[in-house]
């Protein structure tokens, strides 16, 4: 491939979406509420919508001329995977699936701001799009962090429970591949390092506001972005690729 | 079971600048933010607003059917309110 | 007041409805009126979300990123679709809450065809096709029902309802039209969807309690065995068009009478279900209790908040 670092920097940005999207959607009929139902799917559609622009040009891109958007999203090995290990973590309950979001969408968010700049106008045009959608999610997230944080005693419980769990996944957000420094020299990719410090700042004013604690690990997790999953990432695709799976190629 | 449920609120979406505010539907919201949100992942899927008023379903003060003949009717027969009401020569066109 | 005021208010409602007048909440209506429409609108509002769950089961599974968003908007209108008919249930004086205690607790039906599983892909061709279908032929009249809230409801319903038979009618057209395995796979969810699709339509019109009472509340435009003819009728043609085969033996157009003969309807199969009894009821209900009730927690912690923060804006006043 002419440009190897830009499919898979691609695939990087989108294989978040695409993880993160089929956890929700695990969740549409089964919500607290039917406005809540409502709002977790919309944020799911939100996600595969992103994910089939993305996937769209990475198949543009491939010198494998059958590569669709479905070929990159359902017929790829576990190992070829890239999105962190944070959005494959499971819909444990509300408070988890809240704060699973919450910290990627302020991720999300301020990496989506620095892409619109970038020099592949492509990548450019579907971050400009994007990003409204993403404001919308940190700001559904971040509202729901506050209610659970400063709810009833259970919910505070509840989620600071999740909050202490998943935020060893945050720092794997800024570690950045071979492709992700590629393309930050030729100004395509963000410089993730630099959004860093503002990423926990964010979080930490949410968290505060919501009476939570903000952990203060020394130990994160990592290997999501090299393919090296959690257990939990085999089930997503067998139920994700099942049909793809089982009835090669066919046209659904 | 919950102790206390999520209150009723009324919705209202204006569908394109130029056009009032018009009743969509209500749902169930805990505070006047979450029914904000809600009322727009409830009823604007389909890009059908840009702007929304919520308001609480108990603060909205009605008139009773009862009523009707009080309120409305005496209006019925206030036809000089209305211009046809007013007999004009055919040759003054607009007025 | 006096049995005679009574029935002379009941006459006076009556004769507005016949005139084709809306009756709106606030306005008197007879007791019966008031809960044969909570009946009816609850179920309504009943068979949207539990009809989320026979079809969500396929949204981790769709083949193809096109399907999953189309399968995911369509689970997501049916909650919406829910949400307003239970809002139109609640103008006449029932909370969500205890609509859904009634559902929970088995006291309120909703529409058997949900108690079929969803095995295959093929099936969310089926049920958008078929049950979707039969759906419309009974809402469109819906729109100009007697109720107000709940003739406005269904217009809504029904404008965002025109995409998903088309929805469920292409995912068939894409497997008729694929390899042997794909349409033998479309052709056994329309064998196993049929029938209970026909049963949706409602008991035979000799067994149907409500029927009289509902038309002449506009609750009803034509009766079940009418709406099912008309069903078949439509539908018919379509499973030609898809080469796929109805699976009734006795099915035959009638030149004499303009509509399709069709075979003896398995009523037993349709009380079984109806009474709890079929193949996916308990799971159904054990899906709907176990998400209401695992969200008591965040409901209570939403409210706690927003009294807190009203709470805090109250103190402000104040100082």
């Amino acid at each position: 491939m002419k440009n190897q670092h830009l499919y898979n920097y691609i695939l990087g940005i989108a294989d978040n979406s695409l993880i993160l999207g089929q956890r929700l959607g695990e969740l549409c009929g089964h919500g607290p509420s039917l406005e809540t139902d409502i709002a977790g799917t919309n944020i799911s559609l939100d996600l595969f919508g992103q994910v089939r622009s993305y996937f769209q040009y990475a198949a543009q891109l491939s010198d494998d001329n059958s590569a669709t958007e479905d070929t990159i999203a359902f017929l790829r090995l576990e190992r070829q995977y890239k999105n962190v290990l944070l959005v494959e973590q499971p819909n444990t309950d509300f408070g988890y699936v809240i704060v699973r979001q919450f910290l990627f969408d302020a991720y999300h968010l301020l990496f989506l701001r620095e892409l619109e700049n970038s020099k592949d106008e492509t990548l450019a045009a579907i971050a400009k799009k994007s990003v409204k959608e993403v404001s919308y999610h940190w700001r559904f997230s971040s509202d729901w962090i506050r209610r659970l944080g400063d709810g009833t005693q259970e919910s505070h419980e509840r989620v600071q429970e999740a909050i202490t769990d998943l935020w060893m996944y945050t720092d794997e957000l800024f570690h950045q591949t071979e492709a992700d420094q590629a393309m930050i020299a030729e100004g395509i990719g963000v410089n993730t390092s630099k959004l860093k410090d503002i990423y926990y700042k964010m979080v930490s004013e949410v968290l505060e506001e919501a009476t939570l604690e903000v952990p203060e690990n020394k130990y994160f997790h990592k290997g999501g972005k090299q393919g090296i999953h959690s257990e939990h990432m085999g089930y997503i695709l067998s139920d994700m690729q099942y049909m793809q799976r089982t009835y090669p190629n066919m046209e659904w | 079971m919950s102790k206390n449920n999520w209150p009723l609120w009324e919705v209202f979406v204006r569908s394109k600048n130029g056009l009032e505010h018009r009743h969509f539907g209500s749902l169930h919201a805990a505070d006047a933010e979450m029914a904000l949100e809600n009322a727009r992942d409830v009823y604007t899927r389909r890009s059908e607003g840009v702007s929304i008023w919520v308001v609480e379903s108990s603060n909205i003060t009605a008139s009773n059917p009862e009523n009707n003949g009080e309120l409305f009717e005496p209006a019925a027969d206030k036809v000089y309110r209305h211009p046809t009401f007013y007999d004009l020569p055919d040759e003054v066109k607009h007025m | 007041m006096s049995e005679n005021e009574v029935k002379n208010l009941e006459d006076i409602f009556e004769a507005r409805i016949a005139r084709d007048e809306k009756i709106e909440p606030k306005d008197w209506m007879p007791e019966k009126y008031r809960k044969t429409h909570i009946r009816q609108i609850s179920q309504h509002a009943h068979s949207e979300i539990v009809g989320m769950l026979p079809e969500g089961n396929w949204i981790s599974r769709a083949p193809s990123l096109r399907r999953k968003v189309a399968l995911l908007a369509k689970v997501q209108d049916e909650a919406g679709h829910g949400l307003y008919l239970y809002s139109a249930c609640e103008t006449l004086g029932i909370s969500r809450d205890e609509l859904y205690e009634q559902l929970h607790t088995g006291k309120a039906k909703y529409s058997s065809i949900f108690n079929y599983p969803t095995v295959t892909w093929a099936d969310m061709g089926a049920i958008g096709w078929l049950v979707d279908g039969a759906a419309i032929i009974n809402q469109v009249p819906l729109c100009n029902t007697s109720y107000g809230p709940y003739a406005r409801a269904m217009v809504r319903v029904c404008k965002e309802e025109s995409f998903h038979q088309r929805q469920g009618f292409e995912i068939m057209l894409k497997l008729a039209n694929g390899t042997p395995e794909q349409k033998e796979m479309a052709q056994d969810a329309l064998n196993r969807w049929w029938w209970p699709s026909l049963m949706m339509l409602g008991p035979t019109d000799a067994e149907s309690v409500h029927t009289a009472q509902s038309m002449k509340w506009k609750l009803k435009r034509k009766t079940n065995d009418e709406l099912r003819q008309q069903f078949i009728d439509q539908t018919v043609p379509q499973a030609d068009l898809l080469g796929l085969t109805v699976p009734d033996p006795d099915l035959k157009w009638n030149e004499k009478t303009g509509h399709y003969d069709f075979g003896e309807i398995d009523w037993d199969e349709f009380w079984q279900v109806v009474k709890g009894y079929g193949p996916s009821n308990k799971k159904r209900m054990k899906d709907r209790v176990g998400a209401w009730e695992e969200g008591a927690w965040v409901r209570d912690a939403a409210m706690a908040y927003a009294d807190k923060k009203e709470k805090r804006k109250d103190l402000k006043h104040v100082g």
